[in-house]
């Protein structure tokens, strides 16, 4: 019998392609439904024309096949409600600035803190990086180039303040 | 992605054939205007004035093709085919995107300005779509507006810091509005389905009250640019009905030659 801790145990192990965070630490996994060896999962995408998607349903795809019992896995994205910045998980946020990626509490306007030395004095440089989801700002008081996750907004930054 | 057809809080107006026929033909009116404009935007990646706006100018194509390929999903699951086939495999009279998303770049101010006509023009509509009874659609449409203010956010600077430039940059941005101004209003064309989704209530405003509304969100930031909005110019349209510049079916050419060398090929 699949139970829905053998599920999410496996969905943990998920790491996301583009950063070193489980997908359920980025608060991708919507739902996880359980119909005998029939597992339903449904994803929120950080960014819809973010080009990993295709790569992280496969992954969650073939993982959860190796759960034992699971016959039939069915992962879809959905948009009813999107995905903020509120669903990433504490561990997350943590993992996320051990790696040197800065994350904001709610949007990408609040001041932004360095992973590196603490300060709040960082300038945004360009609020588009690396990837749709990292924005690329810079450390006046430890003079370091600092990347910032950043959630599809609502209230927006200005540029070089 | 979900089928969003078959979603719970799927509009019970996509159930009349007619209705759904002109859902799908908005669908694919945003799906091709995002596809080529991101295309277009993706000419610029290792040629951008600088490494920054090289980096923006590359994301935001990369995102415009990704919201397309949202799209071209929900058609696909409608008729069985797949997204590939609907971004490569149709030749140019297919094509419902504004002529001028196809615009060739020419100068970076003519992509600034095309870009900041378009995002704008965009908004407009995505906020149209996200008001209206289109259930999952109008979630979607809500979605997607998140993810395109930061767009609207590097065209407005970039749109700025050029008309507020030098006498060769103001004019090169004046002479872009000279040409792309009559296209973008060509964004807004009516067409039959667009009245269609009016009459049943699925759209609160038809295109002429859209581009009503956009023009009242632009021109104003132009005036304080001092830029020129070419007057009594009336609209290019035609791209809704599959009417284009030769240059589309060059960027096709380019853009599909690798899909055409097999089909049916799995990536």
């Amino acid at each position: 019998m699949v139970t829905h801790d053998a599920v999410w145990q496996a969905l943990g192990e998920i790491e996301d392609p583009e950063l070193p965070i489980a997908i359920t630490d980025l608060g991708l996994v919507r739902s996880v439904e359980i119909d005998e060896g029939m597992v339903r999962v449904r994803l929120v995408p950080t960014f819809v024309g973010c080009p990993a998607l295709d790569l992280i349903r496969e992954r969650v795809h073939r993982r959860l096949l190796g759960v034992p019992t699971v016959h039939a896995v069915d992962v879809q994205y959905t948009f009813d409600e999107p995905w903020s910045i509120d669903r990433m998980t504490e561990t997350g946020r943590a993992r996320l600035t051990a790696h040197g990626v800065s994350v904001p509490r709610v949007h990408l306007a609040e001041p932004a803190t360095c992973p590196f030395c603490g300060s709040t004095d960082l300038v945004l440089e360009n609020p588009f990086g690396p990837t749709l989801c990292r924005a690329v700002y810079y450390c006046r008081a430890c003079r370091n180039p600092v990347e910032r996750f950043k959630p599809p907004a609502d209230v927006l930054p200005v540029p070089g303040r | 992605m979900t089928n969003l057809w078959a979603a719970p809080d799927a509009p019970a107006v996509v159930s009349d054939a007619a209705s759904r026929a002109a859902v799908r033909a908005l669908l694919l009116a945003l799906a091709d205007d995002e596809l080529i404009v991101g295309h277009r935007h993706s000419e610029w990646t290792g040629f951008a004035p600088d490494i920054e706006s090289d980096v923006a100018m590359s994301s935001i194509a990369q995102e415009e093709i990704g919201h397309a390929r949202v799209f071209y999903d929900q058609i696909a699951a409608l008729e069985g085919t797949s997204a590939d086939r609907l971004a490569f495999g149709r030749g140019p009279e297919a094509f419902r995107n504004a002529v001028l998303t196809e615009r060739p770049n020419g100068d970076w101010a003519f992509s600034i300005v095309r870009a900041w006509l378009y995002d704008h023009a965009d908004a407009v509509r995505l906020r149209t779509v996200a008001a209206s009874p289109l259930g999952p659609f109008a979630s979607l449409a809500k979605t997607l507006l998140r993810e395109e203010k930061y767009h609207v956010v590097f065209a407005d600077a970039w749109l700025e810091r050029l008309a507020r430039g030098g006498d060769d940059a103001s004019g090169r941005v004046q002479r872009a509005l000279d040409t792309a101004w009559p296209e973008a209003l060509g964004v807004f064309e009516t067409t039959p389905d667009t009245e269609h989704l009016v009459r049943v209530g699925a759209l609160a405003a038809g295109m002429d009250a859209q581009r009503s509304r956009w023009e009242s969100d632009v021109r104003p930031r132009l005036d304080a640019l001092a830029l020129t909005v070419p007057a009594g110019a009336a609209a290019v349209v035609g791209g809704r009905q599959g009417r284009h510049l030769p240059d589309l079916g060059m960027l096709l050419m380019e853009m599909t030659s690798v899909w055409r060398s097999d089909p049916e090929a799995r990536w």
